[in-house]
């Protein structure tokens, strides 16, 4: 229930499970399943990337399994799994491992962890509304989800044959790699896993389209109509500028991959070709009829895919700047240049997909213009991070768990943002591109700045979503696990990729000049299972923090933002009381704030009492 | 307990680079023949020297910011952890001169950056010896999962389309060091890339379309050939030799190719 003003009788109620006895009685279905609170669809959002999150680690940990002891039984899952290769990896396996830990990481755990879970639970709170704009619309789109998931599960070769009409269970599962690049996608006979599982594949990436989609939409509508009085575009928290830039590059990107998708499904089903040329012959197939060109695929994914990746990563860069603010006790080093380099990688971003594409074949000469245009880009990322450095400076660090992931992503972006230097030199990218140094430098992008923003936002927002703290020294535990973990496990893959080592490999050894590399990949994959495990930690502080945590109050960060002005947990509509917005979120240790170190947004300071350097 | 994550972060990038240096003579480094004490391999053609040298320059570049971003936020930290209680937070929202100057000079670092590898690509490309210019010594056409290559006859050139006298081999490209050839590059099936690490000459194979590559080998001998692109369960399996030789031993394995190919069991009888 929501209106674009809110009024009284709408707001929420202080006792933390207050917000059931509103003026309409909902039902349990209603208020917690079906809900269009976006606090819960917030939360369902968080909890359920956090179990695709584990479900795409032991993905990973298959992989990881096979580089470390290529073509050995595996102990447990190899029984439980592929018991009928006599637990042992198949390659027509490894290749759909690979596929289904990059798909269930980039479609079911980091977008929709952004955008989905955080998106939802923080722009109404931060903004002062009492609601997103359009509240079915956002419960949609986390239920749109469900199809996707079974989808994927059914690409994955988990459903019943006769359902899916996958031919071989888990050995058919989805093998093109998370790109999916024709022909290998668009012909049947090209292998097991261009079967029917790669049409379930991408069903469901379609309808994780759909519910970004209905996402992205509500959130421009929410936060261009529904701030609250005094809630300048400039004093919005750097957490919904991201939101905002993210949701419009979303809008502006979605359509292209939901109309690729749909014109490979038309190849693979109504036989038309247009990604499919003519006269190829594939493991003695009929010749193709042809006429397609399979480039088209790869400028239309990669127009789409590399917006994507940072709409993977511009909603966690505003959390960190406002966590990192905050636990510096400090204002963001320069807000402004913060928000116009997010809003020039926005940009940039829609004109440096052929990156992706250098040695592809395409023209040369596009290639150099491309090149210029990813340079570029590392230009704004290069000034984020001298801001977020610049924040911290001077400040009063409270070193908590929160403020340990954040500085994590500012170091590991610099790694990710560095490497990706080497690979904007076309040339140098002849040789590393397809090697594991792309995957060095993705990882360190999406999970060492990503994840670990996400690790951060979850015990930032934990108490406005339970009203409890969660155990900081697990948290803590947690953090140094994974970050070791991490940075052993992908570290040395830039390496690997120096040494020429291919990615997407089942077993990189029989080859001469890679066959030294076996020790290295075996440390690795140890590191690997340690940052696996670790992540039970997080699982087991959350759950066990959701009904043992150290109870707080409204504001146990002491933080400027509106969130914190509400009950924690906020009822039905978020505020008791309309806010109204005085200053930006980032007043921390400021002179007029008396002697406390922080000064809320909604706090008014007679003019009186402000010096003459308040500016702001 | 702040000094000690100050200590934490810094200590995870000295070991970070630590790694990088002592990589190379643990063989985590270029494949190539290994000169001088360094450990480092070399690249066995003109354009992959070329391309060596720029990865070099991009690396002492992205070390420099590395390290002295690093010993900044470790000092912040530091700094941070060690503040007194009475001490006042520096409250400041920015500045504009820093902000003016850390937009202009990685600006003019990337720019730098970007019009010097033009050259090398353009080497790679369109100049010098583009495709058009090399000799075409063989057409190599991916498929899953090996390679099948296609010589015209010593003296022929490269046609095209398949002719009676061509010489065929499968997973063996041979070719004459020296100089610069060049390939066409085709695949029968799904996407392929053709990939020679120790030249670094990297090219995709992409369905109906024929890519023309040129590199030069300097030294005759065999070098690894693999897939680089993810064309099926086999792609690991995609293994190949290059096997580079002199120019008349090109033309010498050349004619015995040949001959073993249209032998037709019939020997000339004696007399
Ligand atoms: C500093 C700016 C960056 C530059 C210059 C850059 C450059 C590149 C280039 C040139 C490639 C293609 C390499 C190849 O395949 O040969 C690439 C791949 C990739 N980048 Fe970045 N990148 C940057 C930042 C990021 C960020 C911030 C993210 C994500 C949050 C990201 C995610 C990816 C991913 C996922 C791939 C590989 C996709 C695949 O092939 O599977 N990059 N990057
Ligand atoms: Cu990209
Ligand atoms: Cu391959």
């Amino acid at each position: 229930m929501s209106t674009l003003h809110p009024t009284l009788d709408h707001a929420g109620h202080d006792d933390s499970h207050g917000h059931g006895h509103g003026h309409h009685e909902l039902t349990f279905i209603q208020k917690y399943v079906f809900s269009t609170d976006h606090k819960i669809i917030g939360i369902q959002f968080l909890v359920t990337t956090l179990l695709m999150l584990m479900v795409g680690g032991a993905l990973a940990l298959g992989v990881r399994w096979q580089l470390a002891r290529p073509w050995e039984y595996m102990p447990i899952a190899g029984d439980l799994t592929f018991g009928r290769d006599g637990g042992q990896i198949s390659p027509e396996y490894y290749t759909m491992l690979f596929t289904m830990h990059a798909t269930v990481m980039i479609f079911l755990v980091i977008i929709p962890v952004l955008a989905g879970a955080f998106g939802n639970f923080l722009i109404p709170l931060m903004i002062g509304a009492d609601d997103m704009a359009f509240p079915t619309l956002n419960m949609l789109s986390y239920w749109f989800m469900w199809p996707a998931i079974l989808f994927f599960a059914f690409a994955l070769g988990l459903g019943p044959e006769w359902l899916t009409h996958v031919r071989g269970g888990m050995d058919a599962g989805s093998a093109q790699g998370w790109t999916s690049y024709p022909l290998l996608s668009a012909l049947k006979q090209a292998a097991p896993g261009s079967e029917m599982s790669q049409t379930w594949w991408l069903m469901a990436v379609t309808f994780v389209g759909v519910s970004s989609m209905m996402g992205s939409v509500n959130y421009m509508t929410t936060i261009i109509n529904m701030r609250a009085p005094g809630m300048t575009l400039f004093r919005m928290p750097l957490t919904i500028w991201a939101m905002f830039i993210t949701a419009i590059l979303q809008a502006f990107a979605l359509p292209v991959l939901t109309a690729a998708g749909f014109m490979l499904v038309a190849d693979r089903v109504l036989g038309t070709c247009f990604f499919i040329p003519a006269g190829i012959v594939v493991n003695n197939a009929a010749p193709t009829i042809g006429g397609g060109q399979t480039l088209l695929w790869q400028h239309l994914f990669w127009f789409y895919s590399h917006p994507a990746v940072y709409i993977m990563l511009l909603p966690a860069m505003g959390m960190v700047s406002d966590m990192l603010s905050c636990m510096s006790r400090k204002p963001i080093f320069g807000y402004k240049p913060m928000v116009y380099s997010m809003a020039a990688i926005a940009g940039l971003g829609f004109i440096v997909w052929g990156h992706h594409m250098f040695i592809s074949g395409m023209n040369p000469a596009l290639g150099m213009t491309f090149m210029v245009s990813t340079m570029m880009i590392a230009l704004p990322s290069a000034i984020k991070t001298f801001n977020w450095i610049g924040t911290i400076w001077g400040g009063r660090l409270q070193f908590n768990a929160v403020m340990l992931n954040c500085v994590a992503f500012v170091s590991m972006f610099i790694i990710g943002g560095l490497s990706g230097i080497f690979m904007a030199a076309v040339p140098v990218d002849i040789y590393i591109h397809d090697t594991y140094f792309i995957v060095a430098h993705f990882h360190y992008v999406l999970f060492g700045s990503t994840l670990f923003g996400v690790f951060a936002g979850i015990q930032f927002w934990f108490p406005k979503m339970w009203g409890r703290l969660m155990n900081d020294s697990v948290a803590k535990v947690h953090f140094v696990l994974s970050f070791i973990g991490f940075n052993v496990t992908f570290f040395p893959m830039h390496l690997l990729g120096v040494a020429g080592m291919p990615r997407r490999y089942a077993d990189p050894y029989h080859f001469e000049y890679l066959s030294h590399l076996l020790p290295l990949n075996q440390v690795m994959t140890a590191a690997a299972f340690l940052m696996g495990f670790a992540q039970f930690l997080l699982l087991g502080n959350f759950v066990f923090s959701i009904f043992m945590g150290e109870k707080c109050g409204r504001n146990p960060w002491n933080a400027n933002g509106l969130e914190w002005t509400a009950p924690s947990p906020p009822g039905h509509g978020n505020f008791d009381v309309l806010p109204v917005v005085y200053h930006g979120p980032y007043e921390y240790s400021s002179p007029i704030s008396g002697d406390k170190d922080f000064l809320m947004q909604t706090e008014y300071i007679p003019l009186a009492q402000r010096g003459v350097e308040s500016g702001h | 307990m702040g000094r000690f994550w100050a200590v934490f972060f810094v200590a995870s990038a000295v070991i970070a680079v630590g790694l990088c240096w002592v990589a190379p003579s643990h063989g985590l480094w270029f494949p190539g023949t290994l000169k001088g004490g360094f450990g480092a391999g070399v690249a066995h053609s003109s354009i992959g020297k070329r391309i060596d040298d720029l990865f070099y320059l991009v690396l002492v570049i992205v070390a420099v910011t590395y390290i002295g971003t690093h010993a900044v936020l470790g000092y912040v930290l530091w700094r941070g952890a060690t503040i007194k209680a009475e001490e006042k937070v520096l409250f400041s929202h920015g500045s504009h001169s820093l902000e003016v100057i850390w937009t202009i000079v990685p600006s003019g670092i990337l720019l730098y950056i970007a019009l010097y590898q033009m050259d090398v690509w353009a080497a790679y490309r369109f100049k010098e010896f583009s495709p058009k210019k090399a000799e075409a010594v063989a057409e190599v056409t991916a498929r899953q999962f090996e390679w099948r290559i296609r010589y015209p006859a010593r003296g022929k050139t490269l046609m095209p389309t398949p002719q009676p006298d061509d010489v065929y081999t499968v997973n063996e490209l041979h070719v004459p060091t020296g100089r610069p050839v060049s390939i066409s590059l085709k695949t029968e099936d799904v996407q392929h890339a053709f990939f020679v690490p120790e030249l670094r000459i990297k090219q995709d194979a992409v369905p109906g379309l024929t890519i023309p590559v040129w590199f030069d080998v300097d030294e005759p001998r065999q070098y690894e050939m693999v897939c680089a692109e993810l064309c099926g369960w086999g792609h690991y399996k995609m293994k190949a030799r290059l096997i580079a030789v002199s120019d008349e031993d090109f033309g010498a394995w050349k004619d015995k190719a040949a001959l073993e190919q249209f032998d037709d069991g019939f020997k000339k009888p004696a007399e």
